[in-house]
C-alpha cells in the first residue's frame, strides 16, 4: 500500500481526465460523470501515448492518437487498435484530495 | 470467407469476422511477402529507425489464434463470379461464399518522360520504405515531388537524417487538398525552419538520369540535381482485380453505402473503393486514410455476415511532421468560411458551409494539444451541428459544451 496525493477533487472537471506523475511513473486520473474518481496507467497500451490528452465520454477514455478506447473503471481495452488492457489503481477521496494507491 | 489484400482494411475485416463469431474458413490473400503491417509508420517511425521488419498488425501468433489462413506472396487475378471462385496467379483456386476486395491503392506515376528511370522512388510498401531509407544518408541530395502528406513526411524524415532536401510542388501552395491555407502556411514554415528548400508553383517537365544521380527538369527550364527523387503525388485505387472480374469501377471499386458491389456476394473496403457518403449529400467519395480502412474493413465484415449497416463515419486523417501533428476531420469542399481558435501551442480551424453547418475541422500542433478538440469537432460534424461562430473562436468555450448544446 502506498497512497499518494494525486490532485484536489476540484482540479478535474466531471467527465474529464488529468495527468499525474510520480517519480518516473505517469498516471491518468479520471473524474466520472457520477462524481467518482479512478486511476489508470497514463500511457496507452498501443503506442505509449498519454491518455490524459484524450477524451472522456461516460466511462471510457479515448486515446488521442488512434482513438483506441478503454473503460477507465477496470482498464478493459474496448477494441482495435487497442487489445491490451490498461492497469488500474485503487483511488480514495479524503478531504477534497484524490489519493491513489500506486502499489 | 475470402479477403483479398492483406493490408489495413483486409486484416481488420478478417479479425472482425472472428470477433463477430464467424466459425467457418477465413482466408486472407495478400501479394506482399509480409504478415499484414501498418503503412502510416513507413514515412514516420520506419524512416527514423533501423528496423528490418515492418510494424505488423497481425503476427503469426495472432493469425493462428484467430484461425485466419494468410496466403502471403499470393496475387489474386480473377473472380469467377458465377462459380464463386477466386483465381490466384500461382494457379490456386479459392471457393468463397462472400468475398472482400481490399486491394488498397498504388502510387500515382508522374506523367512525364524519365519517370521510370533509376533513382526515382515511390513509397507505398515496406520494401519501398527500405529502399528509400537506404538512400537517406547524411548529405544525400533528395528531391521530393509533391507537397501532400506523404511527400511532406518524407521531406521531414530526410531532413532529420541530415539530407539536403528540396520539395517541388506544382500547385501554388502545399497541402492544396483538404486543409485551409493557414494550416499549410504553418506546416511550410516548419519545413523551412528545418532547412527544406520548398518550391511551390513549379510544373515538372521530366527526369533525366545523370552520371551520379538524377536531374529533375522543371517547366521553367530549371534543373534540380539530386541523388534520388521521391514522387509523392497521390495514389490511384488498385482496381485491376475488380475490372478483370467485370465489376463497376468509378474512381475505385464502386460500392453502395453497405460497401457491397453490384454482385451481392462481393464487397470492397479501404483505399480501393468509392462509396456514397450520407454526410456529404450522398456524394461518391474515396478516402485514403488509415481509420477509414479500419472502419470499412470492420463494417464490410459485419455485412458479409448478413448485416445491412451503412457506412457514415466522418472522414479523419492525421499526419506527423517533426514534433507536430496535423489532424483533419470531415471534408472541406463545401466550406465557405474558416474560423480559427488559438490554443497557444496549437491551432484549430473550423470550416463552415453556407448554411452554417460544421463540415470540417483541422488542427495543427502537438498531438496532445489538438487531438481531443478535433475528436469533439468530429462528433459535431457527424451531428450536422451549426455551432456559434464566436464560441468556436474562443478558447475559453469548451467544445464539449458546444457539442452538448
Ligand atoms: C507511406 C504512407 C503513410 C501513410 N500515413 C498515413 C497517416 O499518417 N494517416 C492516415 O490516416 N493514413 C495514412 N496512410 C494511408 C493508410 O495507410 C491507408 O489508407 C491504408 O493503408 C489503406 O488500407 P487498405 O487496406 O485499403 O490498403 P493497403 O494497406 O494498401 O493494403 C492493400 C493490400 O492489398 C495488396 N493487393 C493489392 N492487389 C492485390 C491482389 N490482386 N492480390 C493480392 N493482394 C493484393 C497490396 O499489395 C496491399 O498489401 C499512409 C499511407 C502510406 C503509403
Ligand atoms: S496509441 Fe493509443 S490507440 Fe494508438
Amino acid at each position: 500500500m502506498a497512497w499518494v496525493r494525486a490532485c484536489a477533487t476540484d482540479e478535474i472537471d466531471e467527465e474529464d481526465v488529468a495527468r499525474f506523475d510520480q517519480g518516473d511513473r505517469t498516471f491518468a486520473i479520471y473524474h466520472s460523470p457520477e462524481d467518482a474518481f479512478y486511476a489508470t496507467d497514463g500511457l496507452c497500451t498501443h503506442q505509449a501515448i498519454h491518455l490524459a490528452d484524450g477524451l472522456v465520454m461516460d466511462h471510457t477514455i479515448e486515446c488521442p492518437k488512434h482513438n483506441g478506447r478503454f473503460d477507465y473503471r477496470d482498464g478493459k481495452a474496448l477494441g482495435a487498435p487497442v487489445c491490451v488492457n490498461l492497469r488500474t489503481y485503487p483511488v480514495k477521496v479524503e478531504d477534497g484530495v484524490v489519493l491513489v494507491d500506486v502499489g | 470467407m475470402v479477403v483479398v489484400g492483406a493490408g489495413e482494411a483486409g486484416a481488420r475485416a478478417a479479425s472482425a469476422l472472428r470477433e463477430r463469431g464467424y466459425d467457418g474458413l477465413v482466408t486472407l490473400v495478400g501479394d506482399e511477402p509480409h504478415a499484414p503491417y501498418e503503412r502510416p509508420p513507413l514515412s514516420k517511425a520506419v524512416m527514423a529507425s533501423d528496423d528490418e521488419a515492418p510494424p505488423v498488425i497481425l503476427d503469426e501468433g495472432k493469425l493462428a489464434a484467430q484461425r485466419i489462413a494468410h496466403l502471403a506472396g499470393a496475387r489474386a487475378t480473377h473472380i469467377d463470379r458465377d462459380a464463386r471462385v477466386l483465381h490466384l496467379a500461382d494457379g490456386r483456386d479459392l471457393p468463397y461464399a462472400k468475398l472482400l476486395i481490399a486491394t488498397g491503392a498504388g502510387p500515382r506515376r508522374l506523367p512525364v518522360p524519365g519517370a521510370d528511370g533509376p533513382h526515382v522512388l515511390t513509397l507505398r510498401t515496406f520494401a519501398d520504405a527500405l529502399a528509400l531509407r537506404a538512400r537517406l544518408v547524411p548529405g544525400c541530395r533528395l528531391t521530393v515531388v509533391g507537397g501532400g502528406f506523404i511527400g511532406l513526411e518524407v521531406a521531414a524524415a530526410a531532413a532529420a537524417r541530415d539530407c539536403a532536401v528540396t520539395l517541388v510542388e506544382a500547385a501554388p501552395r502545399i497541402l492544396m487538398r483538404g486543409v485551409p491555407t493557414a494550416v499549410a502556411d504553418r506546416v511550410a514554415r516548419r519545413h523551412l525552419a528545418a532547412g527544406v528548400d520548398l518550391r511551390t508553383g513549379f510544373g515538372i517537365a521530366g527526369l533525366e538520369a545523370r552520371p551520379n544521380g538524377v536531374a529533375l527538369l522543371l517547366v521553367d527550364g530549371t534543373q534540380i540535381l539530386s541523388d534520388a527523387v521521391v514522387v509523392g503525388i497521390g495514389a490511384v485505387p488498385e482496381t485491376r482485380l475488380a475490372e478483370a472480374s467485370g465489376l463497376a469501377v468509378e474512381n475505385g471499386v464502386r460500392v453502395n453505402a453497405q460497401l457491397r458491389t453490384e454482385d451481392p456476394n462481393i464487397f470492397a473496403a479501404g483505399d480501393c473503393c468509392s462509396f456514397p457518403h450520407p454526410l456529404y449529400g450522398g456524394r461518391r467519395i474515396r478516402l485514403e486514410a488509415w481509420r477509414n480502412a479500419q472502419n470499412q474493413g470492420a463494417l464490410a465484415a459485419a455485412n458479409m455476415l448478413g448485416g445491412s449497416e451503412a457506412y457514415a463515419a466522418v472522414p479523419w486523417f492525421w499526419s506527423d511532421q517533426y514534433d507536430e501533428t496535423l489532424q483533419v476531420a470531415g471534408l472541406s469542399d463545401e466550406a465557405v468560411d474558416t474560423i480559427e481558435r488559438d490554443l497557444g501551442a496549437g491551432r484549430l480551424f473550423f470550416c463552415l458551409a453556407a448554411d452554417g453547418r460544421l463540415v470540417a475541422a483541422s488542427g495543427v500542433g502537438p498531438n496532445g494539444v489538438i487531438a481531443r478538440d478535433i475528436r469533439l469537432a468530429e462528433m459535431m460534424i457527424a451531428r450536422r451541428a451549426c455551432p456559434d461562430r464566436v464560441a468556436l473562436a474562443s478558447p475559453s468555450v469548451k467544445l464539449k459544451a458546444l457539442l452538448a448544446a
